[in-house]
């Protein structure tokens, strides 16, 4: 196919001929600066129909347990540094294993307070990306100085050799006369808990209108 | 890309890139491939390619499945079921999801979360079994090699990681230089298509990633007609669009008539623009999309990349007319233009006409039967080709004088009539 790649950028370059190239890269707009970046990420978090537990370090297991369902199959990445009982380690399962568990626990990279976003680099902490993907309850624990004020923000912290996944609540869709039905085939539910100082409070939305 | 182990090949058009896609089935031995919603798939109609190798493709977004389901055409971008119903859908459920897999439960109500769910289960039968994977992708970054993928429900990650191999064809028009760049595109392209601050799931991947996902990875950049809208020194603003929508959702064309009756895989404002400008002029129905405008502006001024449809569509037209000028048999329109032009260039032949058009108007009113609201008498039916106008349409008859021949007779009005 190397003949079909100079021809396409030959007549790219016909096709230009009349442009300056010497144009500059171009620069993003600032992004929001909110005075409290942990609380407008908790309310935009929520406000996708997620639930958000603020917690502080010393609490962080204990609110994880709080958000799994009793008896229920959880895996965690190897690289997990919150203690999570009864859960197994995933050591390369298949999807069809995958498939019959419940919930998953990780680490992300950062959290986008703006837009209501986390960003997994699937490191050891995150894990695989399959794991965060096919089973139903998602538990991410997000830490106080990962959370940035905007999408702009967030760009240089991130390595693009790495796979990355932006997550903004659970998954959506509004494909049936524009209703919005969460959950179609990612999780349907997404914790986030926000490890945060001294703070003890639960931000749940449970049926405000997102849609 | 290459350097991260991902294999790249080029497309001159359709063809091309398909006959890509089907090698790399059927170096595999696969005979089904589950697919993220993408335009650039549906604009070389894959499905149809895989299909005449005997490869079963699975649309694996909602809408595109009750598409497929439903032996239909998209009618949207973003959202390409929005001409069925919650009942339609139901039905087209029932009726043939257990002809291609898992059937649709028994009890499957219309309530759209309901739906959704018969959809998963479907679905998911097909995601976990699936080794071969084919996407299109919203952006590509020039300096890293990075792909993106923007999408909610969550079929773009499965299918993204769960298979062995993934096909990537992308646009040659959706790269972008840097990594850093993507940070505008990203915040503009969701809050622009659904309203969303963010949409739920944004995938990026670099080449292969040694134990997770995909362990082979193709893309395929793809021409297919957007050098020749490169070339276009008006139209090629056309390619900085990145498919949120906005335009058609503020068209009053595309309102009233749908995406269907565009004829074309992008539907609306920017498909009357795109599909010329990828096709070049001499198609019919390509050269109809360019008139299909009131060029009222509204989506100029609702997208978020700034393309000036509006000039385009205008700039097209000339194209379309000039392509015609030097038929042997020249269009019905050109002839009626030539002939007015000739009519107007002169007053004798402009009075000439004028009294034929009364002479006309007589004879029309006397053998037509029906009245206008206001009481102006309408013509019956034309002969000949005017006929396909008076079908549907009442034609208002000529009046019997003109202005002129009035002004004369009444001396500007100061004699009574």
């Amino acid at each position: 196919m190397s003949d079909a790649r100079s021809e396409i950028l030959s007549r790219v370059r016909d096709a230009l001929a009349d442009v300056d190239p010497a144009a500059l890269p171009v620069e993003s707009p600032p992004g929001a600066a909110p005075t409290d970046v942990l609380t407008r990420f908790a309310e935009r978090v929520a406000d996708y129909r997620a639930e958000v537990v603020r917690c502080s370090p010393d609490e962080v297991a204990a609110r994880v347990a709080d958000s799994l369902v009793e008896g229920s199959r959880v895996v965690v990445p190897p690289g997990l540094d919150v203690d999570v009982a009864n859960a197994f380690v995933d050591e390369g399962l298949s999807a069809a294993e995958l498939d019959r568990v419940d919930a998953v626990v990780t680490a992300c990279r950062l959290g986008i307070a703006e837009t209501g976003t986390i960003v997994l680099d699937h490191e050891a902490d995150q894990g695989r990306r399959a794991i965060t993907l096919v089973p139903d309850r998602h538990i991410c624990v997000v830490r106080a100085e990962q959370v940035v004020a905007d999408v702009p923000d967030a760009m240089p912290r991130l390595d693009p050799g790495r796979p990355l996944t932006w997550i903004s609540g659970p998954s959506a869709t509004s494909d049936i006369e524009l209703e919005r039905v969460e959950g179609v085939h990612g999780p349907r539910t997404l914790i986030v808990v926000l490890v945060d100082g001294n703070q003890s409070t639960s931000t749940s939305v449970g049926d405000r209108d997102g849609s | 890309m290459t350097a991260r182990g991902a294999v790249v090949h080029w497309a001159r058009d359709a063809a091309d890139a398909n006959r890509v896609i089907v090698d790399v089935a059927r170096t595999h031995a696969v005979d089904e491939v589950v697919k993220v919603k993408s335009m650039v798939t549906q604009e070389i109609d894959l499905n149809g390619a895989l299909a005449d190798a005997g490869i079963a493709a699975w649309e694996t977004d909602l809408a595109e499945l009750i598409v497929q389901l439903g032996d239909d055409l998209p009618s949207h971008i973003l959202v390409p079921a929005i001409h069925r119903n919650r009942a339609e859908i139901r039905e087209i459920f029932l009726r043939r999801m257990h002809e291609v897999g898992r059937p649709a439960p028994t009890e499957l109500t219309d309530e759209p979360v309901v739906l959704a769910a018969a959809a998963r289960e479907h679905l998911r039968e097909k995601f976990l079994r699936a080794r071969m994977a084919v996407s299109g992708a919203n952006f590509a970054v020039a300096d890293t090699g990075t792909l993106v993928v923007v999408e909610s429900e969550g079929n773009g990650r499965m299918c993204l990681t769960l298979p062995e191999v993934l096909v990537s064809v992308v646009g040659i028009e959706k790269v972008v230089p840097t990594f850093a760049e993507l940070d505008s595109l990203l915040r503009l392209l969701p809050r622009s298509s659904t309203g969303e601050r963010m949409n739920p799931y944004t995938s990026m991947w670099t080449g292969v990633t040694p134990g997770d996902g995909p362990q082979e990875v193709h893309v395929v950049l793809l021409d297919n007609g957007r050098t020749r809208a490169l070339a276009d020194e008006v139209g090629r603003q056309a390619l900085r669009c990145i498919r949120c929508s906005a335009c058609l959702n503020v068209c009053p064309v595309y309102e009233r008539v749908g995406g269907h009756a565009y004829g074309s895989v992008y539907p609306g404002p920017i498909g009357a623009i795109l599909n010329p400008l990828l096709k070049g002029t001499g198609d019919p129905q390509t050269d109809s999309l360019p008139y299909a405008s009131s060029l009222c502006g509204a989506c100029f001024e609702v997208c978020p990349v700034r393309i000036d449809i509006p000039e385009v569509l205008v700039h097209l037209r000339t194209q379309v007319v000039d392509a015609r000028r030097d038929d042997s048999v020249p269009k019905p329109e050109a002839v009626a233009m030539r002939a007015a032009g000739y009519a107007f260039g002169n007053a004798r032949r402009l009075r000439w006409a004028e009294r034929v058009s009364g002479l006309a108007g007589r004879a029309l009113t006397r053998f037509g039967r029906s009245r206008l609201p206001g009481g102006r008498a309408a013509a019956g039916r034309l002969p000949g080709p005017g006929a396909a106008w008076t079908g549907a349409r009442d034609l208002p008859a000529p009046p019997r004088e003109s202005f002129r021949a009035w002004w004369r007779r009444t001396k500007g009005g100061r004699v009574d009539e």
